[in-house]
């Protein structure tokens, strides 16, 4: 299980190398499997100004994907592009749902969950969470990217 | 989603809308974040950003480590802002020296300024000035190519390197000068260093922090990264630990616990064979007191501390008699950064080394974020966020203090002062010749770029 993990970050890094150099597109970066003809399923994205969005996502695509896909109004989100390396694409769970999410956390998303604003224990980061078909109805929390504290 | 100020300014002078000038000194992640956010809200704006180098992004250029390509992937929505009909880069221009504070609040509504941090603190103790004691930041300007550190005299003849400080800047030259040559082949590290640390003698690392394991700055990730380095054993001081109990483990938040976890867990698992492997070995409880040598670097003197105070995530470090003696070659200060005064009317605080501002608010129509308004802390998601507060009360601000109130001349005064002066300036089409050029002689070296060095060839390629 671990090992999987870990693989997935490789293959992450190794996606990223061949991209630096050539200027693609962001979807590119994309984690999901290949999306044609993929059910769709209802998501709802909490703002933390009470905003909420509604929109689909694909199955296989995580919500990093969902994100990009839908051009979501979600400032800073996805900022390394799905590489484990920032932490702007924390989103919070209820605490049903995210027991039932199907891959637990890895070492690594801890890692960089632990830098994240507003830590709870039922955070996870998008990037890291592939779409089922048993998630449909979704319902997820952004947590503010503008630090409380100034504002 | 509609701007106030627009609507303001428009009710004001009926016949003529004021177009927002806002003008940001420093093309790194605050500029572009406070760009991005800032041009997303006005849809009317002429946003201009200012740099003094020919090349945009900062210290996601010249500070995240070779190795964390990933760190990087920010440049490409920065890429997008400085795209944006109403966004402009301006290359190769200094505030200070090109153009003064004076003329930029002349001709723009807003100016933003954050120009970074990039002056070292010093030790302030005896024999700093040896030779082969060398900041960690102009490491790290030599190994990422900073023109100015291009030409660092470093010696890695010796086996044995002592940084002063444990923050993730430190954990990251440790790692690049341990870290196997033929990895770091394939990453944008300049040729230069990658020639001289091919030849590298050094074995050991010490990261020594004044106070213990709890107060430590680097992060989990940068640590995990280290005790999984390939031919490198992390070594931990047993005593270092001896005050830290399960129950005191138990009782952290989580990130804290967490981290605490894995040290305690890679000293259980601590072989004692280290057998030609690298070692990298993190020391608390340590502050230098003098370095000694004969010319260069031999040895450094250590006082012993102990830590007081209440809380005990923020205790403090006091020294004892106790002094300890640590044989090294190499010397690294890497215990943080101030800002400069970039110009005369800047009020700045000499000793925090930051701009003196109200919650990134200097004066009237003069603002800062980023190292320069918050002090030089916090990786680039803190940097974001506070980059997006500042356009959130830059925009509130437009309207509050009334700053649309006369249009200004912009960039088009801007220019005349600087073709006056004769500055040579690099637009964003001048940046995108350089980062093509770049990223060829990369591939030249199966390298994903070879980033130039001399200033000169920069403007060369850059400047149409
Ligand atoms: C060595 C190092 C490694 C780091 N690695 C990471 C990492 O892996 N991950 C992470 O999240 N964070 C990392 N950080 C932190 C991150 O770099 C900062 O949070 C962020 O860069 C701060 O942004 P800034 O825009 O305030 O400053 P900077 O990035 O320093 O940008 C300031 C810009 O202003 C320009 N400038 C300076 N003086 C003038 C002048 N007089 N006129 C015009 N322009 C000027 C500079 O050339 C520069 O482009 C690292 C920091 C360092 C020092
Ligand atoms: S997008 Fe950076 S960690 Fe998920």
């Amino acid at each position: 299980m671990a090992l999987n993990y870990i693989r997935v970050a490789r293959i992450f890094r190794e996606v990223f190398r061949v991209n630096t150099c050539s200027k693609l597109p962001r979807r590119i970066f994309s984690v999901g499997l290949p999306a044609l003809n993929k059910k769709e399923i209802e998501i709802t994205f909490l703002k933390a100004n009470g905003d909420q969005i509604n929109t689909k996502g694909k199955i296989g695509d995580s919500l990093l994907d969902v994100v990009v896909n839908n051009n979501l109004d979600l400032d800073g989100f996805g900022a390394c592009e799905g590489t484990l390396t920032c932490s702007t694409c924390h989103l919070i769970f209820g605490k049903e749902t995210y027991d039932q999410l199907p891959n637990k956390p890895s070492e690594e998303e801890l890692d960089m969950l632990d830098l994240a604003y507003d830590l709870s224990d039922t955070s996870r980061l998008g990037c890291q969470i592939i779409l089922t078909e048993s998630m449909d109805g979704l319902k997820v929390t952004v947590p503010a990217t503008i630090n409380d504290a100034r504002s | 989603m509609n701007c106030f100020s627009n609507i303001f300014a428009s009710r004001l002078f009926s016949t003529k809308v004021i177009k927002p000038k806002i003008c940001i000194v420093g093309a790194g992640p605050a500029g572009f974040y406070a760009a991005q956010h800032l041009v997303k809200k006005l849809d009317n704006s002429e946003i201009d950003i200012f740099e003094r180098l020919p090349v945009p992004f900062g210290l996601v250029r010249f500070g995240v480590a070779p190795d964390h390509p990933e760190v990087k992937n920010v440049i490409h929505t920065f890429s997008k802002t400085a795209q944006h009909p109403n966004v402009r880069f301006f290359g190769n221009i200094n505030l200070g020296t090109d153009i003064s504070l004076q003329d930029l609040k002349d001709n723009y509504h807003v100016v933003l300024l954050t120009y970074g941090a990039e002056e070292n603190r010093q030790l302030n103790i005896p024999g700093e000035d040896l030779h082969n004691v060398i900041p960690a930041r102009k490491i790290v300007g030599w190994y990422n190519g900073i023109p100015d550190d291009s030409n660092l005299e470093i010696d890695l003849s010796g086996n044995t390197m002592a940084i002063f400080g444990q923050g993730n800047v430190a954990v990251d030259v440790a790692r690049i000068l341990l870290t196997p040559v033929d990895e770091l082949k394939k990453t944008d590290i300049t040729q230069h260093a990658l020639d001289k640390i091919s030849q590298s003698k050094i074995k050991q690392v010490h990261l020594i922090g004044r106070r213990g394991p709890l107060q430590a700055a680097f992060t989990i990730k940068e640590l995990r990264e280290m005790l999984k380095l390939q031919q490198c054993q992390t070594v931990w001081k047993k005593e270092d630990f001896s005050s830290i109990s399960k129950e005191i483990v138990e009782n952290l938040a989580r990130p804290k616990k967490r981290i605490t976890e894995l040290m305690l867990k890679s000293l259980q698992d601590q072989k004692s064979d280290v057998d030609g492997l690298n070692v990298f070995k993190p020391i608390f409880f340590r502050s230098p007191l003098e370095i000694l040598g004969n010319k260069k670097v031999e040895r450094v003197i250590l006082g012993v501390n102990r830590l007081e105070g209440e809380d005990i995530l923020k205790q403090h470090a006091v020294l004892t008699d106790r002094q300890e003696e640590l044989e090294c070659n190499i010397v690294v200060p890497s215990i943080g950064y101030k800002s400069v005064q970039a110009d005369p009317l800047i009020p700045f605080d000499q000793k925090k080394g930051i701009i003196i501002n109200n919650n990134s608010k200097v004066n009237t129509g003069l603002y800062t974020t980023g190292w320069l308004g918050t002090a030089p802390v916090g990786v680039i998601l803190t940097t974001m966020s506070n980059a997006f507060g500042t356009a959130e009360r830059i925009l509130k601000d437009i309207h509050d203090d009334n700053l649309l109130n006369e249009d200004k001349g912009g960039f088009t005064n801007i220019s005349s002062i600087l073709k006056e002066k004769r500055v040579p300036i690099v637009d964003w089409a001048g940046w995108e010749k350089i980062d093509k050029y770049e990223i060829e002689e990369g591939k030249k070296h199966n390298k994903p770029r070879e980033k130039i060095i001399d200033v000169n060839k920069m403007l060369e390629i850059g400047v149409s």
